[in-house]
């Protein structure tokens, strides 16, 4: 979605109309760019329903399964519902803030059949209607992700509320700070092609805070908390996967060939990040698991998610496989070390392979390294704007989202009971069962 | 007659059941159950987190024959089930004092 401005670049996309100032401008819509980007939304959607709620509910003991399907499902309603009230408006609204859309568009105000949205082509537009829904499907899938590091322990309502605040005070000041033309990250020239900031770090950051407040699940250490389910976890892996190119792609806003160099990126980082994480388990431990395919799979696509419109396939491979090898040493050593339960591991793939791919789009954008730089880009200037991107939204990210949790343990608690935890979310919160043997 | 009770390992069951058809035993019972022994558990491993399970999924097989019968299915289950390895499991014989045949009303041996 955003518009890249990097120096050699701006020859491709200097022409690219800001988002807020192009909405109304008149342009020519083609079918075949409007109907990509609604397949893509839908892809995207696929990714959290069933597909992350899959490879988390995987992950969790059978008596979990059911809270973490609800809380994806119902995170991702609330989210839509949030979006097109005021989300979007905070986002996307027009305003020139640095940090914030403004209230020009709450309640999708003045947004009807003849909006149109800007592409990265002069004078080619989506329509306003896509562009919203392509953009609510991010706004829905960072929250979800974030439960992953909390799972096991969570309150149901006290999750919800603290969603609703996260996505207002966290989720749409950073979207529009990366993605719109007057965001304060995106005039630094950082490259976040299809969200590593906003969505990965973002949610990385935020798992990694809450599941620091909420404090280990019971048992964790000594207890059997092992996945009820790889065969669902690598079933939602997969559809992540298909998924991401609606994410990737689709981020491109147009059916052209730079929607065709992310879906090629999109495969080939996967690919290079699952056969790195496959023979670093082989190598370290002399057995390859289904749990570091998967894992190596989703810290792939976590990594070229900012990455995949700028660089080019070789260099996808290898910033995917660099990310699988930074991400398993957070999952497998550091989260030891520190003892930590991000029991999903947000921070550790999402959070950590999403600040691999940002510094490695900076990297790996090169001409020289086969990225679409031109001939006076400067690798050591880019990944110093990128590093800069990132540490604002761990900032901003971090501690917004620590008062938070703060607020509403203060109001109402994080956890259930302990008993609660022990029987089990899916009786004890939901009243029913995901499994009758 | 005797209850003869045996805990095997899982993938040794087709065997014992061909082994135990030969010599002629009419019928046995299958449960999956989970124990220890001297083989202890075995480790599994979840990204960095390493489980140590400590109750190994095992088969129990229960069969009731008539007492002259018994040493032998005895020694044609130790044969059919014995890998040689730690884990093989155990067998236990036990007096039965009765046997009934639902359908026909049956006792005795001429339940079994």
């Amino acid at each position: 979605m955003k518009k890249l401005s990097i120096p050699g670049l701006t020859a491709l996309f200097a022409l690219a109309p800001s988002i807020a100032l192009a909405l109304d401008a008149v342009g020519t819509v083609d079918k075949g760019d409007t109907t990509f980007m609604m397949l893509s939304t839908i892809l995207v959607l696929f990714m959290i329903l069933p597909g992350l709620a899959l490879f988390y509910g995987g992950l969790v003991r059978s008596k979990n399964m059911l809270s973490v399907l609800m809380q994806c499902t119902t995170i991702t309603a609330a989210v839509i519902v949030i979006w097109v009230t005021y989300g979007y408006s905070f986002a996307f609204g027009g305003s020139t803030s640095p940090f914030w859309g403004g209230t020009a568009k709450l309640f999708l105000a003045g947004v009807n059949g003849d909006s149109l949205a800007a592409t990265f082509t002069e004078g080619v537009m989506i329509p306003e209607w896509v562009f919203i829904c392509f953009q609510m499907t991010f706004a829905c899938i960072t929250p979800a992700l974030i439960v992953g590091a909390f799972v096991e322990r969570i309150k149901f309502s006290s999750l919800m509320v603290f969603i609703v605040l996260w996505v207002t005070l966290v989720y749409f000041p950073v979207a529009h700070m990366v993605w719109d033309s007057s965001g304060y990250i995106f005039n630094l020239g950082a490259l976040d092609f299809a969200g590593g900031t906003v969505v990965h770090i973002n949610a990385g950051i935020a798992a990694l805070v809450g599941c620091l407040i909420l404090g280990p699940r019971l048992g964790y250490g000594n207890d059997m908390l092992a996945p009820h389910s790889m065969t669902l976890t690598l079933v939602g892996a997969a559809m992540l996967w298909v998924g991401w190119f609606g994410f990737n792609a689709g981020s491109n806003l147009e059916a052209t060939s730079g929607a065709a160099l992310a879906m090629i990126n999109t495969f080939t980082a996967t690919a290079g990040a699952i056969l790195a994480w496959v023979i670093l388990e082989a190598a370290l431990r002399k057995q390859a698991s289904a749990l570091g395919a998967a894992s190596g799979l989703v810290a792939g696509l976590v990594a070229v998610t900012p990455a995949a419109g700028s660089v080019g396939p070789m260099g996808a491979i290898v910033l995917g496989a660099v990310a699988s090898v930074v991400c398993y040493f957070f999952v497998s050593t550091v989260k030891l070390r520190f003892n930590y339960d991000d029991s999903l591991d947000v921070f550790g793939i999402h959070g950590i392979g999403g600040i691999v791919g940002a510094v490695g789009t900076g990297i790996f954008t090169a001409p020289s390294l086969g990225g679409i730089g031109d001939e006076d880009y400067s690798i050591i200037a880019q990944t110093t704007t990128q590093i800069w991107a990132v540490l604002i939204t761990i900032v901003w990210c971090g501690v917004i989202s620590a008062i938070l949790f703060f607020i509403v343990k203060a109001l109402m608690g994080l956890r259930v009971d302990p008993t609660t935890e022990l029987q089990g979310l899916d009786l004890a919160s939901h009243g029913e069962r995901a499994y009758h043997y | 007659m005797k209850l003869i009770t045996a805990i095997i390992k899982p993938f040794k069951l087709n065997e014992v059941r061909d082994a135990l058809s030969a010599i002629g035993v009419a019928g046995l019972t299958v449960t999956e159950v989970k124990g220890y022994g001297r083989q202890k558990g075995q480790s599994e491993i979840y990204r960095g987190a390493e489980y140590a399970v400590h109750f190994l999924p095992k088969l129990k097989l229960e069969i009731a024959v008539d007492t002259p019968l018994a040493t032998q299915v005895v020694d044609t289950v130790r044969e059919s089930s014995t890998t040689g390895q730690i884990g093989d499991g155990k067998i236990f014989v036990m007096d039965l004092d009765q046997a009934v045949r639902i359908r026909t009303a049956e006792t005795g041996a001429d339940a079994l």
